[in-house]
C-alpha cells in the first residue's frame, strides 16, 4: 500500500491574512513540500498539470526532475497528465527521460484536464475528449512497448519507423493510472490495458466512486489481468488535522469557506459528511481512511490533497508531519490487517521488472516443456 | 402489479403556494384521467411524488457549485428522471421560469428527460405572462428531448376566482384537457420500469480506438 500527496498547484490568496504567493514562491513551495513528503515517510508525490491561471505546474517533468535529484525513495507521479491535449510522442519521451533520471521512481496518471479552453489552446476540440484520450494513449502505449512504430491515427500526423527515445528504463514502461470522475470509457480503458484506475474521490460522494471502481474491477477481470480484487485502485483524499479536533475545524474553516471549487457552497460539516474530506484529530483521519477499503475493496494507493486553498507553507509542512508521523504508520498497519496475500501492492519499477522477468521465465519454461 | 409513476415538480417559493396549488390540481386530474388499466387491459397502480423545489433550494445551489448532488437531492432527481410522466409547474418571474426552477433543470443530466411525457404549468399575477409557457418552458423541454403535451396550463391570480361555467377556456377546463393529454402518454409508458445502465459504453466503443492503434 502506497501513501502520498497530490497537488493541483493553485496560487490562492490566504483568506486569513490576504497574502497571495508569487508564482516563484508557490513553485518553490511545491518543491519543498515534495521533499518533505519523503522526509516524513510518504511514498508518492503527484503533481498536476495545468495551462491556466491560477495554477503553476504547466511543465511537470521539469519540477519532477528537480525533485528526483533531491530525493531518493519518493515515487514521482502526476495528477494528472493531459493525455488529450499533449502530443503522446512528447509524453513518451518526457516521462521515459524522467524515469531514467529518477532511477525508475516514476509513474503517471492520465486525465483529461479541468478547463474547456485548454482544448482549443492546443488545437483540439473538447467534444473529442474521450476519443483523444483513447487514441493518444493507444499510441503512447505502443511507443513504450514497441521499439519501432508505424502508426496512423485521426488526431496527429502519422509515424513511419519512429522510435521514441530514450527507451523505457530496463525495457519496462512507467506504470500508468487512468483518472476519471464519471466516464465508464476511461474505466474500460484502464481495465483493458491492466493499468491502474484512480478515483479522485475528493469532490464527490463515495457511492458514485464505489460504482465506478466496481465496474473497473469487473472489467479488469474480464480482460484477463487477474481477479477483480487484484485490480490496481488508487483513491484521492483530503484532510486537515490538529491534536484537538475543534482546533482543526476552527483553523481550516476560513480556507474551506473560500476554497476554489467548493468554497461559498456547502457547509464544511455537510461537505465532510458527503465527501472524504476529514477535518479533525489524527485519530479521526485514521478512522475515516481505514474504512475506505470497506467501500472500495483493498487498494494500492492513497493520495491526500494537503496544500491548496491558500494554506501557507508552514501549515502544510506541519500537516505533513502529522500525516507522515501519526496517521500513515497506523493506516499502514490497519490496511495490512486481513489483506489477502493475492492482492498486489502498489506497483513500482522493481515490481514491474520482476513481473516482466517472471512472465518471460514462465514463457521459456513453457517452450522448454514443449521441446522436451 | 405494474406501476405508473408521476413526478410533480413545483417551483413555488411561498408557503402556501399558488404554484403548488396548480401542481396539485394537475396531478389530481392526471391521476383521475389515467384510470387503472393500460390499453391492453393490464392493471397498474399509480405513484405520485411531489418535489417542492423550495425544500431543495440549498442543495440545488450547492450542486451547481460542487458538481454533485447531496443524497437528499439525488433522491429527488431520481424520482423525476425515472418517472413515467412529469408535471412541471413554475411561477413566472421577470418574463420566464423562476431561477430556482432553471437551476434544478441545470443539475439534471441533459439526457435524463429524453422521451419523458411532460405537462407544463405556470402561475403569475396577471394573464399577460401566459405565453412564457410557450416561449420559455416549452423550448426548454424540447431541448431536453421531452414530449411536452400540447396544452400548457397557466393560472393567473384572477383564474382562481373565475367561474367554471364558461367551458374549456376556464382554468378547470384547461386542467382537464392537459391532464387528458398527459394521461394518454403515461398510460402505456414503460419509463419507470426501465433498467438504466450507468456504465453503458457508446455503440462501437473500443478501448484502443479505431484508427490503426492496434
Amino acid at each position: 500500500m502506497q501513501f502520498g500527496i497530490f497537488t493541483v498547484g493553485d496560487v490562492t490568496t490566504d483568506p486569513t491574512d490576504g497574502h497571495t504567493p508569487s508564482e516563484n514562491e508557490r513553485i518553490k513551495n511545491i518543491l519543498t513540500i515534495a521533499q518533505k513528503a519523503e522526509e516524513v515517510g510518504l511514498d508518492v508525490f503527484a503533481l498536476g498539470e495545468h495551462h491556466n491561471e491560477p495554477f503553476v505546474p504547466s511543465s511537470p517533468t521539469t519540477m519532477l526532475g528537480y525533485i528526483a535529484a533531491k530525493t531518493s525513495t519518493l515515487l514521482l507521479s502526476t495528477a494528472t497528465t493531459l493525455i488529450t491535449t499533449n502530443d503522446p510522442v512528447k509524453i513518451a519521451e518526457d516521462y521515459a527521460m524522467l524515469q531514467h533520471v529518477a532511477d525508475g521512481r516514476v509513474d503517471l496518471m492520465m486525465g483529461r484536464g479541468n478547463t474547456g479552453p485548454v482544448y482549443p489552446w492546443f488545437g483540439k476540440d473538447i467534444r473529442d475528449g474521450i476519443p483523444l484520450a483513447i487514441e493518444n494513449y493507444a499510441l503512447l502505449h505502443r511507443l513504450w512497448t514497441e521499439h519501432t512504430v508505424d502508426w496512423q491515427g485521426k488526431y496527429r500526423t502519422p509515424l513511419q519507423g519512429f522510435t521514441s527515445t530514450p527507451r523505457p528504463l530496463d525495457g519496462v514502461a512507467p506504470f500508468v493510472w487512468h483518472g476519471s470522475i464519471r466516464s465508464p470509457e476511461i474505466a474500460e480503458q484502464a481495465a483493458f490495458y491492466g493499468d491502474g484506475f484512480f478515483a479522485n474521490n475528493i469532490f464527490w460522494p463515495k457511492e458514485h466512486y464505489m460504482k465506478l471502481i466496481g465496474y473497473y474491477r469487473n472489467r479488469f477481470e474480464h480482460y484477463g489481468h487477474g481477479t477483480a480484487e487484484q485490480a490496481i485502485v488508487g483513491l484521492g483524499g483530503q484532510a486537515f488535522m490538529a491534536k484537538n479536533s475543534q482546533d482543526a475545524v476552527n483553523r481550516f474553516r476560513p480556507y474551506f469557506d473560500n476554497a476554489p471549487v467548493y468554497g461559498h457552497g456547502p457547509s464544511m460539516e455537510d461537505f465532510t459528511e458527503q465527501t472524504p474530506l476529514t477535518v479533525g484529530s489524527p485519530q479521526q483521519v485514521i478512522d475515516r481512511y481505514a474504512s475506505m477499503r470497506e467501500h472500495f475493496g483493498d487498494y494500492q494507493r492513497q493520495l491526500f490533497l494537503m496544500d491548496h486553498a491558500g494554506l501557507p507553507l508552514k501549515t502544510v509542512l506541519e500537516q505533513l508531519d502529522i500525516l507522515g508521523e501519526e496517521v500513515v504508520p497506523v493506516l499502514r498497519k490497519e490496511m495490512a490487517k486481513d489483506r489477502p496475500a493475492s492482492v498486489p501492492d502498489g506497483p513500482t519499477h522493481a515490481s514491474l521488472v520482476a513481473k516482466r522477468d517472471a512472465a518471460a521465465a514462465s514463457a521459456s519454461d513453457l517452450v522448454a516443456t514443449e521441446v522436451n | 402489479m405494474a406501476i405508473r409513476k408521476i413526478a410533480v415538480v413545483s417551483a413555488g417559493l411561498s408557503q402556501p403556494s399558488s404554484t403548488r396549488l396548480l401542481a396539485d390540481r394537475l396531478s389530481e386530474a392526471v391521476v383521475r384521467r389515467l384510470g387503472d388499466r393500460d390499453s391492453a387491459g393490464e392493471p397498474f397502480a399509480i405513484e405520485v411524488d411531489v418535489i417542492d423545489l423550495r425544500d431543495y433550494a440549498q442543495d440545488v445551489t450547492n450542486n451547481l457549485i460542487t458538481g454533485f448532488a447531496s443524497p437528499t437531492l439525488e433522491k429527488a432527481i431520481e424520482k423525476v428522471t425515472t418517472a413515467d410522466g412529469l408535471i412541471a409547474v413554475t411561477p413566472i418571474f421577470t418574463t420566464s421560469y423562476s431561477g430556482l426552477f432553471k437551476s434544478f433543470i441545470d443539475v439534471l443530466d441533459p439526457q435524463s428527460l429524453t422521451d419523458m411525457p411532460v405537462l407544463i404549468g405556470a402561475t403569475g399575477g396577471t394573464e399577460r405572462h401566459s405565453l412564457a409557457l410557450d416561449y420559455a418552458m416549452r423550448p426548454l423541454f424540447s431541448y431536453l428531448h421531452a414530449a411536452v403535451v400540447p396544452t400548457a396550463v397557466y393560472a393567473a391570480s384572477s383564474d382562481w376566482g373565475a367561474a367554471d361555467a364558461d367551458g374549456s377556456s376556464s382554468l378547470a377546463g384547461r386542467i382537464e384537457r392537459a391532464a387528458g393529454e398527459l394521461a394518454a402518454l403515461v398510460r402505456d409508458s414503460d419509463r419507470s420500469s426501465r433498467v438504466i445502465d450507468p456504465f453503458a459504453l457508446p455503440a462501437g466503443f473500443s478501448p484502443v480506438g479505431g484508427y490503426g492503434a492496434q
